[in-house]
């Protein structure tokens, strides 16, 4: 996909924050750039800088507190970094948005432990995840129009759970709730989607099934996918970084990051 | 406690709702202004009273049911915004007594016994009706909003917000026991004997003010049953369980807080105004901490997250409460705190999650 | 007292000639009269004098043996005791005579100024002496003379009682020019001095209310900071400590009289112990059942604290009961001029701090402190490598209890003790801890002491309820600008 091919106004007509849309010309959809953060004392983050392309599959490994889960928490503007710059696109400055806004940029992320509303049912769930007008009063009064129940019918094929449409969300295996997170994530048809540990605790056939549609959603979306499984990785992978103490170790295809030096004392060596 | 969607109520719903209005509506006025006093069915002032009372309360509960059993806040500072409510109409019941007051003065007896010579700045044009029924609004109202909009801003959630709106009760109780707060210090305002220029004491005003409590009663249920069941009201129950994900999802949830905290306080202003004509006295003891936590367990008595339950269990607590103060009064609060535990421990779904469990 | 008194000295005195004029003056004149007959009785300091007051006082005046009725109004009764101890600023016994002067400083009628004058000439005594001279100086202000006068705002200016303030502040309006100017000069100098003792007082008053607040909050601090769990009868398991010194003294009252001053000693442990035990049964009988449901925590104890309310006063009665302070802890020391710091609160700032070492060592120093450190971390964990969590629970909570108890059992040296005791405490305890940020010892600490200066500063200014107010409304907007409270740990978000 080259620079220029995202039209520059995309769903306007749903999102009420004042985003002027996407900006990704230079054909980058983030950009992190010299980003710290510290936790008393503790440097979280040490001038990380990262860039991701549109439509990029990213893979980030990195041993425990190399800042990965940090990264994402500033990203989705969950922690505000000590100084640092992060863009989404050209022109969307994260460090200045809410999550929710930055959520509606668009923007969405999986947690590592799987957070779905356990009370509403998997039909539910999908629906308040959907892309749509998120403003209290509309909520009050909206009613789904079939174009919303079918793209809802085709996210649950996609996740392989339209059986368990009505079933409350709390009843369903570990790793269906991973999917029905992931398809969460897709109902508000992000451009970048970070997924924190998306196959910790599925099974080898789910695990395999998941990596499959990552590659297939990489090209429509940006995703970075951080994970400890290097098999999945090594199935999925076309660039990796390896983050290390707060900042980028090594950057590039698995084949070469796997036989950098650095990265095997740290990590991969170990 | 399963979010619902769709339609507000099933056929059998909606036929329990109108035997509860019919009885409320027809034979309850029958009884109380047609019957003669001597017979058996007649149904007394004492009676009038209590169940307008209690209706009164269970519109509180059903208000504490939309923020604590679907939104996940527990706000122990909806006594105050009840009290504020009822101070709100009670200072237009002050002003409907003229000069029919020990002191024969246009101002209220409290204001001649403290030597005041006229009505301080919070009572401007509290003579008139309309005004102050948009106090019973504006003043619970704006007090949730701006507090709500300060504390969810900063992410103060769970028990952290229970403690503080308990301190805010607790300074409001204080700056009203204060005589020099202009709302009778102590002893509150009582001694009503007018409302719209109707005397308040007679069967007929009293059955009228009875009758309006239960149309609000049964308004607010149905108000409370269309919110839950909005998609905002899913976007609530989402909140109580995960509120960083619906934020991840795109919704602002600080307004989604604000909004149902708002309305729960005007609807318990609104509780509060019916009220105090009803009961004829409003003092700052209402304000007391314990009254907000106590409705909290009306509401879990009832169950959370069914707004029937609410008024189920604020009608059973404080029947219960009218029963023990009088056969033993010593004992009524073992009872209370006994509910308290009991409920919390054995009974988390509360008594309409126990018959559904049975049911099932 | 009074009747010893008069009987010593009606054996002391010769039978002198009570002067006649003014008798008759005290059985027949006007008010006017009879204060200026008081004053002729005393002038020579005759005391015989006290004799025929007294009866004055009671109605009645014997003019040549015979009784005659007089009514007596209560300025006349003031002016007669007045006069009273005026003439017991003769006596040779120190402590009569500090009593006496005590008494008069207040202000008294210019008549007895010739007395008062008397007996400064022959007052040696470096506590009394002063005061006297303080009271013939407000006397001779009094007076109509100007020189008099003059002299009198100098004297007081040199003095440093909140009294001469008083007296010279209403000097400092008066019409004569000179007075006016003289006043003003003496009144800056008086408050000048008085403005430390001033200040020193309202450093002690926090720091007393400070420590209150820290012997409070510190039970909490361990229950609700390191433990999470929100104990809404932790107020009342203050106020079982303060009903457990109350019987611990009716026991040492009924069986050891001679030994009643030292009953706190006994109280101390006993309050501990008693609400430590109360507490560790809460914890195993509900609040155990209720961990990881911060919200029902909270509804079940509020039960609790209604059936223990209930139970108190089912058992002592609904009313206050009587905790008398032992000898040692009665009474105060004289710090600044006006200001005087009274045993008890000094003797509970003392507590406080012992308390709060013990605390600390408890915690850092002995295995049990370990470990409820180490499961207030990762309660998984602990319990991985062999912690008995559930057991660690119950004597932690046991612990925060107890403080609890020993709450109770200082502030029943220093306010009521009745079954409500603790509910005035939950709000202002749960305000402490939250405002120095939830499970940091140092931060309850702070806050104590900040709430208390705060308080008593703000007290000082606009009256207590406002204050009160002030510091809530103050630390609700402060919890919303900073919910982490004072010490706040930043840390990775972890939850989701």
């Amino acid at each position: 996909m080259t620079a220029g091919a995202i039209p520059a106004k995309e769903g306007g007509s749903f999102s009420h924050v004042a985003t002027a849309g996407l900006d990704a010309t230079h054909g980058v959809v983030l950009y992190l750039e010299d980003i710290s953060v510290s936790f008393d004392g503790f440097r979280a983050l040490n001038k990380l800088s990262l860039s991701i392309d549109v439509g990029e599959l990213r893979c980030v490994i990195g041993p425990n507190g190399a800042g990965k889960t940090t990264m994402m928490d500033v990203v989705t503007g969950k922690t505000r970094p000590d100084e640092g710059s992060a863009f989404f696109g050209q022109t969307i400055d994260l460090t200045r948005m809410s999550e929710a806004e930055i959520a509606h940029a668009g923007i969405g992320r999986k947690f590592q432990k799987p957070t779905i509303f356990e009370q509403h049912s998997v039909f539910e769930n999908l629906e308040l995840s959907m892309k749509a007008d998120k403003r209290v009063r509309r909520t009050l009064f909206s009613v789904l129009s079939s174009s919303e129940k079918d793209s809802i019918a085709e996210t649950l094929r996609l996740i392989r759970l339209n059986d368990s449409a009505d079933r409350v969300a709390g009843l369903l295996s570990h790793g269906q709730k991973q999917w029905l997170e992931i398809g969460m994530l897709l109902m508000q048809e992000p451009r970048l989607l970070l997924l924190d540990e998306p196959v910790a605790g599925m099974s080898d056939e789910e695990t395999e099934r998941t990596g499959e549609l990552f590659v297939s959603l990489a090209g429509r979306h940006s995703l970075v996918v951080v994970e400890h499984d290097m098999a999945f990785i090594e199935k999925i992978a076309r660039k990796v970084t390896v983050l290390h103490e707060g900042s980028v170790l090594a950057e590039g295809p698995m084949a070469q990051v796997q036989n950098d030096p650095k990265v095997i004392e740290v990590y991969l060596g170990r | 406690m399963s979010a619902t969607s769709g339609r507000l109520y099933g056929r059998k719903g909606w036929v329990v709702l109108g035997v509860f209005a019919f009885i409320l509506f027809a034979i309850f006025p029958v009884l109380s202004l047609k019957i003669s006093p001597d017979s058996p069915l007649h149904l007394s002032q004492y009676w009038v009273t209590l169940i307008g009372k209690i209706m009164c309360y269970a519109i509180v509960a059903i208000a504490m049911d939309l923020a604590w059993g679907y939104g996940g806040i527990l706000s122990l500072g909806h006594g105050l915004f009840f009290a504020l409510g009822g101070y709100s109409m009670g200072m237009y019941l002050m002003r409907q007594i003229g000069r029919e007051g020990q002191y024969q003065s246009d101002l209220p007896d409290f204001m001649v016994f403290l030597d005041w010579k006229e009505f301080p700045w919070q009572w401007w044009n509290t003579d008139q009706f309309w005004w102050a029924a948009l106090l019973v609004v504006l003043v619970p109202g704006l007090l949730a909003l701006v507090f709500g909009f300060f504390a969810f801003r900063s992410r103060v959630k769970g028990v952290y917000f229970s403690i503080i709106t308990q301190a805010l009760t607790f300074a409001a109780m204080l700056l009203f026991f204060r005589n020099a707060t202009g709302f009778g210090g102590n002893n509150g305002f009582t001694d009503f004997k007018r409302i719209l220029g109707l005397p308040i004491t007679t069967p007929e005003t009293r059955m009228v003010l009875f009758v309006c409590t239960g149309f609000f009663l049964i308004g607010t249920l149905l108000l409370g049953r269309w919110i839950v069941t909005s998609k905002f009201g899913r976007v609530l129950a989402a909140i109580r369980d995960a509120e960083t994900r619906v934020a991840f999802c795109g919704y602002n949830t600080v307004h989604y807080k604000l909004a149902i905290f708002t309305l729960s306080a005007v609807i318990c202003g609104i509780a509060g105004a019916l009220y105090v004509p009803q009961v004829g006295i409003i003092n700052p003891s209402e304000m007391s901490p314990a009254n907000s936590i106590e409705i909290a367990i009306w509401v879990a008595v009832g169950g959370r997250g069914t707004l029937g339950g609410a008024i189920v269990g604020a009608g059973l607590v404080n029947y219960a409460k009218s029963f023990f103060t009088q056969v033993f009064p010593e004992y009524w609060l073992y009872a209370l705190g006994l509910i308290f535990i009991l409920v919390t421990l054995f009974l988390p779904q509360g008594v309409m999650g126990f018959f559904n469990r049975k049911n099932k | 007292m009074r009747t010893l008194l008069l009987a010593f000295f009606l054996a002391a005195s010769p039978a002198l000639a009570i002067d006649r004029a003014a008798l008759e003056k005290l059985a027949s004149g006007d008010n006017d009269e009879k204060v200026e007959a008081i004053g002729a009785l005393l002038a020579e300091g005759d005391p015989e004098a006290a004799a025929v007051l007294a009866k004055f006082a009671e109605g009645e005046v014997v003019v040549d043996g015979k009784a005659v009725e007089v009514v007596v109004n209560n300025r006349l009764r003031s002016a007669v005791a007045d006069a009273l101890a005026a003439l017991r600023l003769l006596s040779p016994e120190r402590a009569v005579r500090l009593e006496a002067a005590k008494a008069l400083a207040g202000g008294a009628d210019a008549s007895m100024l010739a007395l008062v004058r008397k007996a400064l000439e022959k007052e040696t005594d470096p506590d009394i002496k002063p005061l006297l001279d303080l009271t013939a100086a407000s006397m001779e202000m009094a007076s109509g003379d100007k020189q008099t006068r003059l002299a009198a705002i100098r004297r007081l200016g040199e003095s440093n009682s909140p009294n001469s303030r008083t007296l010279l502040a209403e000097a400092a309006t008066d019409s004569d020019a000179e007075i006016r100017i003289a006043a003003q000069k003496s009144l800056r100098e008086v408050q000048g001095k008085l403005a430390w003792g001033e200040r020193a007082g309202l450093l002690f008053a926090g720091i007393s209310l400070g420590s209150i607040l820290l012997l409070a909050a510190l039970g909490l601090a361990i229950t609700y900071g390191l433990m999470g769990v929100i104990n809404m009868a932790h107020g009342e398991l203050i106020m079982i400590g303060a009903y457990t010194t109350y019987v611990v003294q009716n026991l040492f009252k009924a069986n050891f009289p001679g030994a009643f001053d030292w009953y706190l000693l006994a109280a101390v442990p006993a309050s501990f112990v008693f609400s430590a035990l109360v507490g560790m049964a809460l914890e195993r009988l509900v609040i155990r059942w209720l961990y990881g449901r911060p919200l029902e925590t909270l509804l079940a104890t509020w039960g609790i604290s209604l059936m223990l309310i209930q139970s108190v006063r089912s058992i002592f009665g609904a009313a206050n009961v009587q905790v008398e302070n032992p000898a040692f802890m009665s009474g105060g020391i004289q710090a600044f001029a006006g200001v005087v710091l009274p045993w008890s609160r000094i003797g509970i700032i003392v507590f406080a701090v012992a308390v709060l070492i013990s605390i600390w060592l408890l915690l850092t120093r002995t295995r049990l402190g370990l470990f409820v450190r180490s499961v207030t971390q990762n309660r998984d964990m602990a319990s991985c490598v062999g912690v008995p969590t559930a057991r660690v629970d119950t004597w932690a909570f046991g612990l925060g209890s107890g403080i609890a108890g020993l709450a109770g059992c200082a502030l029943s040296q220093i306010g009521n003790v009745g079954p409500d005791l603790g509910q005035g405490y939950i709000v202002d305890s749960f305000m402490v801890v939250v405002f120095g940020g939830v499970g940091q010892l140092a931060g309850t600490v702070y806050a104590a002491l900040v709430l208390g200066f705060a308080n008593k500063f703000l007290e000082s200014m606009s009256g207590a309820v406002i204050a009160k107010i002030a510091v809530l409304v103050f630390i609700i907007f402060f919890i919303q600008r900073r919910p982490q409270g004072l010490f706040a740990v930043k840390g990775r978000a972890v939850d989701a």
